[in-house]
Order: structure tokens, then sequence, then C-alpha cells
């Protein structure tokens, strides 16, 4: 499975990896939304350090987990999404209403490999 | 448009083939040695438009999708991807951020923004029954040079 679940006390950590696509997110939004049910956490972190392809199907996993946590008074963080990936969130205006946190080194801004810096 | 090279590739509109289609354009532009970030571009529009043909085109009937590659002069790719399905009644309402006619299926409304951001031209031609056809274009910077 593309997605690993982890929880400390009220935080549950939903560590994304692979492509995220149409096809894939489906079963994804599943698996978090039986958890969040189950554990009513008042945060909920999406990990994307691991996920090597996003359209805007994560965007809609993103927005859809937001107000499911919305609705049980809790927030989500948005963690370490690979610069591409965050190119697709900023688009979305995402920004906004989810936290974005980058603590790995490799997910900062403009480090794009060997394809040099954004355009955006 | 002076062609350069020209694959098609033709497959059956199910969810599974999203990731085949952004496996074949990859393998398509490898040709032109695009960076990791001109590939991403493309691989997320490609994304976005089968996405849409699949979710949206075949959303009551079956059917296949083509994805036409084309590598132009001066480094220009030019894509389309077309669908037999229901088309769209009114593309300019399609094409605004954030409209969905899948909300159930947590469909975020940004495939043609993401396609229009991601590109440098796109174009939509649809009809009610008649399916739907996108055209996009983006032009990849020049090689860096290299010892020969």
């Amino acid at each position: 499975m593309a997605v690993e679940l982890q929880t400390q006390e009220k935080t549950l950590i939903a560590i994304l990896s692979g492509e995220i696509d149409h096809h894939c997110a489906q079963p994804m939004r599943a698996e978090i939304d039986a958890k969040i049910d189950d554990l009513q956490p008042s945060v909920l972190v999406l990990d994307f350090a691991g996920v090597t392809f996003m359209d805007s199907s994560g965007i809609g996993l993103i927005m859809g987990r937001h107000r499911t946590m919305e609705a049980i008074g809790g927030n989500v963080i948005v963690r370490d999404p690979p610069p591409h990936i965050r190119r697709v969130i900023r688009l979305s205006g995402m920004e906004r209403i989810a936290q974005i946190q980058i603590q790995k080194p490799s997910c900062r801004e403009g480090d794009f490999g060997i394809g040099g810096g954004e355009n955006a | 448009m002076k062609v350069v090279n020209a694959v098609k590739f033709i497959f059956p509109g199910i969810s599974e083939n999203e990731r085949t289609a952004r496996a074949v354009v990859s393998a398509f532009l490898v040709q032109l040695d695009p960076t990791v970030e001109e590939l991403a571009d493309i691989r997320t529009a490609v994304s976005e438009a089968v996405t849409n043909a699949i979710v949206h085109g075949y959303r009551k009937s079956r059917g296949d999708v083509e994805l036409h590659m084309k590598l132009l002069e001066d480094r220009e790719v030019y894509l389309r991807i077309k669908d037999h399905g229901c088309g769209i009644a009114d593309i300019t309402q399609a094409m605004q951020p954030l409209f969905t006619t899948a909300p159930e299926e947590e469909r975020a409304g940004l495939g043609f923004a993401v396609m229009e951001s991601f590109m440098d031209k796109l174009q939509v031609k649809s009809a009610p029954e008649k399916g739907t056809t996108v055209t996009m274009r983006k032009k990849l910077g020049s090689l860096p040079c290299r010892v020969k």
C-alpha cells in the first residue's frame, strides 16, 4: 500500500509514497479516512517526502481531508512536498488553507535536482 | 509545422492507464533529454488530460483514449489527447478553476488550470456526444553545451 499510517497521541501521520493520481488516490483516502474515523485526531500530517509524482488528484486528496478534519475540529499539515508537487499545491491556492511544513532540506524551494530552479 | 518525430498511442480509457500514459510520454521525451522540471510539467499535464477523458468523457461509456505525441522543430513538443466520450457542453465553464462535475470523486476542478500553467499552449475542442480533444504545446529549453 502506498500509505503508511503512524499515530502519536492525537496526531495521525500519513506517509504517502509513489505516484498520486486519480487511480491511486481513492484507496489512499479510504485508508486515511478509516483511521481518522477511528482515532479522531486533532492533527493530520500528510507526509509527501516520498511522493514521486502528483497531479491535481492529490489536491483533491488534501482538500477532502481538510474538510474531514475541519468537521472534527482538527487541522491538516502538508509535510515536505518535493518542489514539483509544491508547484501543483501553489497553483491550487491550497497554501491558504493547509499548513505547509518543510523539514527535509531536499524539499526546500528551488532544489530541483539536475533540472535547475523553479519558474513559478 | 514540421514534424520531426511522431508516435500515436491508443489505449482503453480505464484509470490504470493514467500511469501508462505518463510512462509512454516520458519514453517519447527521452530523445529530447528534458530537464527534471520540464518532464514533470509535461507528465502532469498529460495525466490531467487523460484523467479528464477517463473520469468525464467516459463517465457513462467505455472507449479508447488517443495520445498523439509529436516532436516539432526547435524542441517543441506537441501533444493531443482525444476521447470519443460524452464531450463538454460549456468549455468556458469547464475550464474555470475549481469547477468540477465530479465532486464525489474528489476532483479538485484544477485539471485545465494545471495544463494551462505547465504547458505553453492549450486548446480544447469539444461538443456534446462528440468527444473532447485537448491539444497542448511546450517548447523545451536548449540543451546545455556538452563536451564532445
